[in-house]
């Protein structure tokens, strides 16, 4: 090829972040209700963010699988063809923090898809055929899942990173589920599904004060009272050997490691962030360009801050082959390392402040995407104007910050680690480099 | 019960026009927010690559990222998301996609990438046995090493077709895979990424006329190549059932899919809709006629999935395609009685008719899931440049959720009433207990 090269065109400059007209108000029941308009389409997304800190794990799955089964009034056919008919449709879940209701109808819709919501929350009467239903789908979710190398790999590292805290598990065991009745999911829902401390998001097509309006008409009178629980902080990542749990005839190996995160709030946050991105949280990163477009270890390797309400934490994970799992492990210490011991390019670092100031634009620019941030930030009790102080501090950050935020979290010395695969082919490689715990 | 719900639309206005040397353009302005989605989709898939090969489409997805004239290996990369922007491709039996997402600043800079790649990607030894160790790995995450790997879109069409270009599995045998050449990817670009045979979308924050200028700057000069003609693919209709199963050693519990053939989706698309709404009906909820009947009352399955097309696209599929049904059974579940209960549903769809009331909710239930991929820059972009390619109807974008509220109930009765046993393919999963 002996072309001149063609100039890569410049970019224009980006205006900052332009925040969306919004909304809220607190209801006298204690229900926080956020109301934020884009009217691109003719639509509405709803986000309701109940906290359901220390609910009983098998209760609360079962809880959030069969809110939507039946009401005094309503059968579960009925509650979805009565959403149908607005173009919507509701569906919860839950984590160790809270109950989450999401949903989304055609604009028309917003009073209906919120009277069902109220409906269900006041209402929700669990029919002991459905319950039975539900228990058994979960039950066989829970099977599927347990055969899931993701998933396993996820177990196992949060029994190892959260020993005695409830973070610790996540699923229910099968017997666990088995054992649940429908009484139980009553006095759940009686005692934890409440207005105070939530949050209700909508976005879309609408004057945000009028959304106001129709969901203080139609929510107000949901039951208030409910308790304020909280979960102690979790601990932090305590390093110790590798932990190796056998999936015998993988052809893959699942590599998990987390280090120590900070929240959203916190003034490392930024630089964290951008240490994190150039590490391995985007593709542009050393960890994708070394072991997966210089190497050919695994097809996606990824890392990313992750943020509970009780804690925050890295998450790096790749899927690797069987065979080159020691090697994809060296190549993982070594970025870790490297980046912990010198600072990053400044071309690298810009890529990578770019990308993120980008990414968080793209995130807003659909009614989903915002209602998703706005409700996430709502259960840190932050709203939208965060995101310009958090732009400006990216935009602001150093090089030297970032070095120092990658020396203080990312250091390899600090991490924990759990491979999920073939112990018998990956224990002696793995061993080479690090001490091995096997499960 | 209650009014029905008028179904909406959006209005984005849809420019075309084609460059001298053949590259068709859309563009579909929208200044609700300051982001931009490009999309080049080329018209070639799985269904292309030939005997031998199986599994090149993809790989050759993977090489258009591997450098290009003036760009380095990783550089691609590198300037889209330093752009602030986010990227990939994908591939599918009738076209492969190449996209952005980005700050609408970046637009200018996102053209010129793939204008780069569209006069010659650099197709080196090296980078053609890391993207097969890397698109191994990438089989290995979404087939060999999880449970229902491949079900059902990798197993069921070699149960319903016969020709090589309908049935063989489109991620790839290892064998085939190793075997690839450079030389085989020379020739494959040479044939199938000509600008002739590409649609460049660009949709969101953008001025029409500034950015007609910038894709004739960047595309401007790319060589013309004609598109190939594209074969026939078609099929004869099966005349009896055909059934087959496998075992998967990972996964715990039964599972079975079914799929009938459909209308061409282009040639025919006034017959081939109602398909289209007939599997939300049968499939879309609780209150759908397949839920209700076999989740929720003979709680014979744990879930149900229904759609046309292997990749559950509906609007991005040539002919011949299919209607598919998929369920996951509860342990020692029987297949046949569901095989049989699903018959039942369909023939009292067929003999009864459905109400107005029950279409219309799920045409608006429809119309909210249309209009929310296209509320997205990208889920814009991508529509249309494949509207275009396969229909020369970007347009339709803003027509389909009026044209689906337009499926009549007739229409359904006749589609369900099409979906017998007879004309049937299926496949079952047969459980290897999760070891």
């Amino acid at each position: 090829m002996t072309q001149t090269k063609r100039p890569l065109p410049a970019l224009l400059p980006a205006a900052p972040i332009k925040l969306p007209t919004e909304a809220e108000r607190q209801l006298t029941n204690g229900l926080t209700v956020i109301a934020i308009r884009r009217p691109a389409v003719p639509l509405v997304e709803v986000r309701l963010r109940v906290p359901f800190a220390r609910a009983n794990l098998a209760r609360g799955a079962m809880l959030s699988q069969t809110l939507f089964s039946g009401t005094e009034q309503l059968s579960t056919v009925d509650i979805a063809a009565e959403l149908q008919m607005v173009g919507g449709g509701l569906s919860a879940s839950v984590d160790p923090d809270r109950l989450m209701i999401s949903g989304n109808s055609l604009a028309a819709g917003l009073t209906r898809i919120l009277e069902i919501l109220g409906e269900v929350l006041d209402g929700a009467a669990y029919p002991s055929d459905e319950v039975s239903t539900e228990r058994d789908r979960l039950v066989d979710n829970i099977q599927v899942a347990k055969s899931q190398p993701s998933h396993l790999a996820r177990e196992a590292l949060l029994r190892r990173l959260y020993g005695r805290h409830p973070y610790a598990v996540q699923t229910p065991e099968p017997e666990q589920v088995r054992a649940v009745r429908p009484a139980q999911l009553r006095a759940l829902h009686a005692e934890r599904v409440h207005p105070a401390g939530a949050t209700l998001v909508l976005v879309g097509d609408f004057q945000p004060k009028r959304a106001l309006d129709t969901a203080e008409a139609v929510l107000g009178s949901w039951n208030g009272g409910g308790k304020d629980v909280t979960l102690p902080t979790a601990p932090g990542p305590e390093a110790g050997p590798v932990l190796l749990v056998d999936r015998p005839g993988s052809v893959q190996s699942s590599l998990r490691i987390a280090l120590p995160g900070v929240p959203r709030t916190h003034p490392d946050h930024a630089a964290l962030q951008l240490a994190n991105l150039v590490f391995g949280g985007y593709f542009s990163s050393r960890w994708v360009e070394n072991i997966r477009e210089d190497k050919g270890y695994t097809y996606g390797p990824h890392s990313v801050v992750d943020h509970s309400a009780a804690g925050s934490v890295v998450l790096a994970s790749a899927e690797v082959a069987t065979e080159v799992t020691g090697p994809a492990l060296l190549e993982t210490l070594y970025e870790l390392g490297r980046l912990a011991t010198l600072p990053p390019g400044e071309e690298e670092l810009e890529q990578a402040r770019q990308y993120v100031l980008g990414t968080l634009k793209l995130g807003m620019s659909t009614q989903a995407g915002l209602a998703s941030l706005a409700s996430t930030y709502a259960g840190f009790g932050l709203r939208l104007d965060f995101l310009s102080s958090y732009s400006e501090q990216l935009a602001s950050v150093t090089r030297d910050e970032v070095a120092a935020a990658a020396a203080k979290y990312l250091a390899p010395s600090g991490a924990v680690t759990v491979i999920l695969g073939d112990a018998e082919k990956i224990e002696a490689p793995v061993a080479a480099l690090r001490e091995v715990e096997l499960e | 019960m209650a009014r029905r719900i008028k179904i909406p639309a959006t209005k984005y206005p849809v420019e075309r026009f084609t460059l001298d040397n053949g590259l068709r353009v859309v563009l579909a302005p929208d200044r609700s927010a300051p982001v931009v989605g490009v999309a080049v989709v080329y018209d070639v898939g799985i269904r292309s690559e030939p005997e031998g090969r199986t599994g090149f489409a993809h790989l050759f997805e993977h090489l258009m990222f591997q450098g290009s004239e003036n760009l380095e290996k990783l550089e691609h990369f590198r300037h889209v998301q330093g752009a602030g922007g986010t990227f990939n491709g994908s591939t599918h039996l009738d076209y492969t996609d190449y996209f952005e997402a980005l700050p609408s600043g970046a637009l200018e800079r996102a053209l010129f990438l793939e204008a780069d790649r569209m006069r010659g990607p650099r197709l080196t030894e090296e980078n053609l046995r890391n993207q097969v160790d890397v698109v191994k790995e990438e089989i290995r995450v979404n087939v060999l090493n999880r449970p229902y790997g491949g079900f059902p879109w990798l197993k069921l069409p070699p149960v319903m077709f016969d020709t090589f270009a309908n049935a063989h599995d489109g991620y790839g045998s290892f064998e085939d895979l190793e075997s690839a050449t450079v030389a085989d990817a020379a020739e494959f670009f040479e044939r199938y990424y000509a600008c002739g045979n590409a649609v460049l979308s660009v949709a969101g924050d953008l001025d029409v006329a500034e950015a007609t200028e910038m894709i004739k700057r960047h595309f401007g000069d790319v060589p013309a190549r004609p598109a190939p003609v594209r074969p026939d693919f078609d099929e004869p209709d099966l005349t009896s059932e055909r059934r087959e199963s496998y075992a998967d050693r990972l996964a715990p519990l039964p599972a079975i899919a079914s799929a009938w053939r459909v209308p061409d989706p282009i040639d025919d698309f006034d017959a081939y809709l109602p398909y289209v709404v007939l599997a939300e009906v049968l499939t879309d909820g609780d209150a759908s006629r397949l839920v209700e009947r076999l989740v929720l009352r003979d709680r014979t399955v744990t879930s149900i999935g229904g759609y046309l097309g292997f990749m559950g696209e509906p609007f991005e599929v040539r002919n011949p395609t299919a209607a598919l049904l998929q369920y996951h059974l509860p342990p020692g579940g029987d297949v046949d009685k569901v095989l049989r209960a699903a018959d039942e549903e369909l023939e009292r769809l067929a003999g009864d008719g459905i109400t107005t009331g029950e279409l219309g909710r799920v045409q608006a239930r429809m119309a909210t899931h249309l209009l929310r991929d296209t509320d997205a820059v990208l889920g814009r972009a991508l529509r249309i440049a494949v509207l275009e390619e396969q229909r020369g109807a970007p347009e339709l974008i803003n027509d389909l959720p009026r044209l689906i509220g337009e499926v009549t109930p007739e229409q359904i009765r006749a589609a369900a009433a099409a979906l017998t046993p007879q004309r049937r393919a299926s496949v079952e999963v047969i459980p290897g207990g999760g070891q």
